[in-house]
């Protein structure tokens, strides 16, 4: 049984972490089974660990925890050279030395083939990237579509048990690089040993994989098929990344009933009556009808036309529905929005509360950040009082000791305010993330003291802007740490 | 009228070149193919052959700067290999360290090291040969040095990944990949050394007085007041130079057209 397993499974990363040397984690308890002749992709934004983790794979970078099973073998000592795996590079790192032949023979040279064996399979490789007669060709004379190719022949030439990718196709142009696209996954096909593949471009990892693993700041988000992926992600991160969505805060008002957007629709996830959720609705999902017909009302702001379609934006109350129609629609007219049950995916709502953990200092004032806040701490400590020495102690009795205790300090999102001014708030920070969310912007700040803080806005800020936290002290709750 | 303003800057660097390189050279070509009464001769040249004593300080000569220029290159590619590659903490001082000899009076290195020498030796004239090899390595190493490491620090380390992505161990990867590279930065320091250890007989002079290097083979024609012999010496001399420039220039050139675009995609 185990060893069916073991011999299905190519790779297997098991609790793998990777930490800068300045202490930075690239990569989090990152778990990945691979099988034999999977096309995978790591898609995720640029910084989110895909090319690290697949460096690892590949023997360039060594995880700091955790192990590498290749066919269920540890490899994380083994170097990059001894290991039946082949890599194409961003930028192809072709020898500018060589010639097309020597580049693609490489590897096999090294290998000790006789040169009539080499012969043979490098012009094999060059049929299979369609450059035949390419051999004495210098690399400087190649296009970059041209070098592309030479760069995944002199991989597959070798024939290796898996094949890395790392975003090969950035460099070409849009034509080209849908070309590619279906070219590799053809010639994944036809050679069937197993891809890895790394990409930024969601439309690139749903087109070619039969599995995608998304990544956000070195975890894991979801993994699964193209079609799990885009029709049931996981959380708003991966909703927002893959393809166009609308995000909506509701609630679960009965079985298979959600509301949102002030209004209460049909839907096919059986969550919990009451629960907080987040609505998730592609815009070709969303049917514009006649204002009677509709479940929501609203009015269009905008029409652009793309091509295929037209891309509509709605204004219900406070909520903006971005809708992709093939029929046109009047700019300024009353419309009506419609919604299948099945166009309608239901995510839980994420602990959307900021926990901050910090300590009491001896006057029994609450460390934080870089200053103190007073706080009754009575509240706290159940029957607890101040003795007549000033020092708090329990119902018992017992002296409660200030430094032992870990105080978690709690603020909801929507209690906190932005501002350009940047002596008006607690705290100063960059914003690191946005997700729009129907009538509101969800935003992730991350403080000059490296803490993130999730605030919700109505308004519409930028990346990057550079921000003060006004946090009223009302809305902070204490709890103590168990 | 702008293109014209522009190149009125040439101008100083014109009558420069016209003044001390172009008008001298000629000179030198009329007085090396004429004899004393202004006629036109071949004599010089033959006579520069016919004389084992210049003949054999030619071939004294180029065999210093092979020695030279040979020594210099074991002794620079492991030192730029290790500064390019190695993971030196100070790797900007220890650079500097090799680099600083030339920021030292020309003269006052020589005698220093003609007096460490002597202290070594005894008397300097027993190893003529080794003696000027130490003297003139000692003065052109850094120049062997900062041209291989600056290439060896431009070359992508996507390559070298490249490499051991397709088997090679380190040794491979080095012959294979690193040491091709290297090889325009191994021709301009080659170069940079082999052309002034033919001519530059200072370190010699200061060394212990001989005459026996092609420099000083003109010095001393001319101080004899043989000016044609001796231009017909300097004009030998710029042949040489001018063929192996040549040369050198055909590989060097060769190797920056592949590098072209190979590694940066467009």
């Amino acid at each position: 049984m185990e060893q069916n397993a073991s011999r299905e499974n190519i790779i297997e990363l098991k609790h793998i972490s990777r930490t800068f040397d300045d202490g930075f984690r690239v990569v989090e308890d990152f778990n990945l089974t691979i099988k034999r002749g999977e096309f995978v992709t790591f898609l995720g934004p640029s910084g989110c660990g895909k090319t690290t983790t697949l460096r690892m794979i590949a023997g360039f970078d060594k995880p700091t925890e955790g192990e590498l099973l290749l066919n269920g073998r540890d490899i994380r000592d083994l170097p990059p050279n001894k290991r039946p795996i082949n890599t194409v590079f961003q930028r192809y790192a072709l020898f500018p030395h060589l010639n097309v032949f020597d580049n693609i023979a490489f590897g096999l040279k090294l290998k000790k083939f006789a040169k009539t064996e080499i012969i043979k399979k490098v012009k094999k490789a060059l049929e299979m990237v369609d450059l035949e007669g390419f051999e004495d060709r210098t690399i400087g004379t190649l296009s970059g579509g041209q070098q592309q190719r030479i760069a995944i022949a002199r991989a597959i030439v070798n024939e290796p048990e898996i094949l890395l990718l790392d975003e090969p196709l950035g460099a070409l142009d849009l034509k080209m690089r849908k070309e590619m696209q279906l070219e590799l996954k053809s010639m994944h096909q036809k050679l069937g040993i197993t891809f890895i593949y790394v990409t930024h471009d969601q439309e690139e990892a749903l087109t070619m994989s039969d599995k995608i693993v998304v990544m956000s700041e070195g975890k894991i988000q979801q993994t699964g098929t193209p079609e799990d992926i885009y029709n049931e992600p996981k959380n708003a991160f991966v909703a927002d990344f893959i393809g166009e969505s609308n995000i909506f805060s509701g609630i679960m008002t009965g079985k298979f009933r959600v509301r949102f957007c002030g209004a209460e629709f049909a839907c096919v996830d059986d969550v919990e009556h009451g629960t907080m959720i987040d609505a998730v609705v592609r815009p070709e999902d969303v049917i514009i009808t006649t204002p009677e017909k509709g479940t929501v009302k609203g009015k269009v702001t905008s029409v652009i036309f793309k091509g295929v379609h037209y891309e509509i934006t709605v204004l219900s109350g406070k909520n903006e529905i971005v809708v992709q129609s093939t029929k046109k629609a009047e700019e300024g007219s009353e419309v009506g929005i419609l919604i299948e049950p099945e166009g309608i995916h239901i995510m839980l709502a994420e602990d959307v509360v900021n926990r901050i953990e910090t300590g009491l200092n001896k006057d029994y004032s609450l460390q934080f950040l870089d200053g103190a806040l007073s706080c009754d701490l009575t509240e706290l400590f159940p029957n607890a009082s101040y003795n007549s020495n000033g020092v708090l102690v329990d119902a018992h009795g017992d002296v409660i000791d200030a430094e032992a205790v870990r105080i978690i300090v709690s603020v909801k999102p929507e209690c906190i305010e932005m501002s350009d001014d940047k002596e008006a708030g607690l705290l100063c920070g960059h914003i690191i993330n946005l997700i729009y969310k129907g009538d509101h912007y969800s935003y992730v700040v991350r403080t000059d003291e490296d803490e993130d803080f999730i605030v919700d806005d109505e308004y519409l800020w930028n990346m990057d802007d550079y921000v003060s936290l006004i946090i009223p002290k009302e809305s902070f709750e204490y709890a103590v740490k168990k | 009228m702008q293109l014209r303003n522009k190149k009125m800057l040439c101008l100083p660097y014109s009558v420069f070149l016209v003044c001390f390189v172009l008008a001298p050279l000629f000179v030198i070509i009329y007085y090396a193919l004429t004899n004393g009464e202004g006629r036109f001769t071949i004599e010089n040249l033959t006579g520069f052959f016919g004389n084992p004593k210049t003949t054999g300080t030619l071939l004294y000569s180029l065999g210093i700067a092979v020695v030279t220029t040979s020594v210099c290159l074991l002794l620079a590619y492991p030192i730029a290999y290790i500064l390019a590659r190695g993971k030196l903490r100070h790797k900007s001082v220890v650079l500097m360290l090799f680099i600083m000899p030339m920021w030292i009076n020309f003269t006052l290195r020589i005698t220093a090291l003609k007096e460490i020498l002597t202290v070594i030796e005894g008397n300097l004239s027993f190893h003529p040969f080794l003696n000027t090899i130490i003297g003139m390595t000692y003065d052109f190493l850094p120049f062997m040095i900062l041209p291989i490491y600056t290439t060896l620090l431009k070359i992508d380390k996507s390559l070298l990944e490249a490499s051991s992505d397709l088997g090679a161990d380190h040794v491979q990867t080095f012959f294979q990949v690193t040491l091709p590279l290297s090889v325009p930065g191994i021709i301009s320091g080659i170069f940079m050394v082999f052309l002034p250890s033919m001519t530059n007989y200072v370190v010699l002079d200061m060394l212990y007085n001989s005459t026996y290097i092609m420099g000083s083979l003109i010095g001393a024609y001319f101080a004899a007041y043989d000016w044609h012999g001796g231009s017909m010496i300097a004009l030998v001399l710029l042949a040489i130079i001018l063929v192996f420039t040549l040369f050198t220039n055909r590989y060097a050139d060769e190797d920056a057209g592949n590098s072209r675009g190979g590694v940066v995609s467009r």
